[in-house]
């Protein structure tokens, strides 16, 4: 039986760790990744080369772990306002199964080695993206803005929408207005989901101090504002048809998804302001995230059907 | 030498968890091997046997 010295245990209450590698899979937000991932492989296929698939995939997975390693350097920061939420209460940290020095070492090695592989593999330009990523969603977003501005998903979205320009800048070295639009529809896209949630989690957030846009500025602002951005969703989801990177079939049915955005958000503008049930709310947040998966899975089929044609 | 005093024995939890921890890294270091060992065959094709013997 293995004995270990005190002075080697953790301290925050003397026990050792009873952490899995489940809990630091929890870390890397895997919901979150899986978005990354699909986001990052549609940039790959759009973009105007043919990759080897296995440095592709070695490719597609050092951007899972570097948006990984983000996740995890935000649970470490953010561990005392997750306590305070329902929605992150049962976070690895608020939990107390993984200490925050674990956190914090397991994020920042996976950071660098998450970059460093990119770079060996790929490109180094996809892997100054990673890092640029990485650093603006951990110091920029969760650190500065997060807890400072109602503006801070709409800034700090920048994080969430570079993983197609990375997959594309890992297949050519270059970052093209293609790419940008891509970036383009996930940046407009994340302050309407966001803003959805917080209106039926305004509880949540006032307890944890976090200044979202309906706690500071008001559901009705919040509403009107959530509409302005689903139109110009609507709008994005059709310019890779309009700048020719995808073919007519896709605008039809990025008209259709971002006609569904719309109308989902003029349901939130014209909800009742006594409905505490939010279900206008939550149906938007939850369209939200099926629009996105939709525009860029008809965007990946029509990218390899054109691939196949060409 | 520590006294026994200062050691601590680890409950059977711990030592699941971390023999569950140690599992995990070594899959992951060992997929780490492979995937630098086929990248770089990939990477450097056959310019890797291309060198004077």
């Amino acid at each position: 039986m293995a004995l270990v010295e005190r002075k080697y245990v953790d301290g925050r209450d003397g026990r050792l760790s009873e952490a899995t590698a489940g809990d630091f899979i929890a870390l890397l937000k895997p919901r979150v990744m899986s978005l990354v991932v699909f986001t990052a492989f549609v940039g790959m296929v759009l973009a105007p080369a043919t990759p080897n698939p296995l440095l592709a995939v070695i490719a597609i997975l050092a951007i899972a772990v570097g948006a990984g390693a983000a996740g995890a350097l935000n649970m470490w920061y953010d561990a005392d306002i997750d306590a305070k939420m329902t929605r992150t209460v049962g976070r690895p940290l608020p939990r107390g199964r993984v200490a925050p020095g674990e956190a914090l070492g397991f994020g920042l090695f996976l950071s660098a080695f998450s970059v460093m592989t990119l770079g060996l593999m790929a490109n180094w330009l996809a892997a100054s993206l990673l890092a640029f990523t990485i650093f603006f969603y951990v110091v920029i977003y969760t650190m500065w803005l997060k807890r400072s501005t109602p503006q801070n998903i709409v800034i700090g979205g920048a994080a969430g929408a570079l993983p197609p320009v990375i997959g594309w800048a890992a297949i050519t070295g270059t970052v093209t207005l293609e790419s940008l639009v891509l970036f383009l529809i996930i940046f407009l896209w994340t302050p309407p989901h966001f803003w959805a949630l917080a209106l039926f989690k305004t509880g949540d957030y006032a307890r944890a101090g976090i200044p979202m846009m309906p706690n500071v500025a008001g559901e009705e602002h919040t509403k009107r504002q959530i509409f302005a951005y689903a139109v110009l969703v609507a709008v994005s989801g059709l310019l890779p048809s309009v700048l020719g990177f995808a073919s007519i079939a896709y605008g039809a049915i990025a008209a259709v998804l971002g006609c569904g955005f719309v109308w989902y958000s003029w349901r939130v503008l014209k909800m009742d302001q006594g409905d505490r049930t939010m279900g206008p709310a939550k149906a938007l947040f939850a369209y939200s995230l099926v629009y996105l998966f939709a525009i860029f899975a008809v965007l990946l089929l029509d990218g390899m059907i054109s691939r196949i044609g060409a | 030498m520590p006294d026994d005093d200062d050691r601590i024995k680890p409950t059977e939890k711990q030592l699941k968890a971390r023999r569950n921890r140690s599992i995990a890294i070594a899959l992951a270091l060992a997929a780490f091997v492979i995937i630098v060992y086929l990248g770089s065959l990939m990477k450097l094709g056959s310019s890797l046997f291309d060198r004077a013997m």
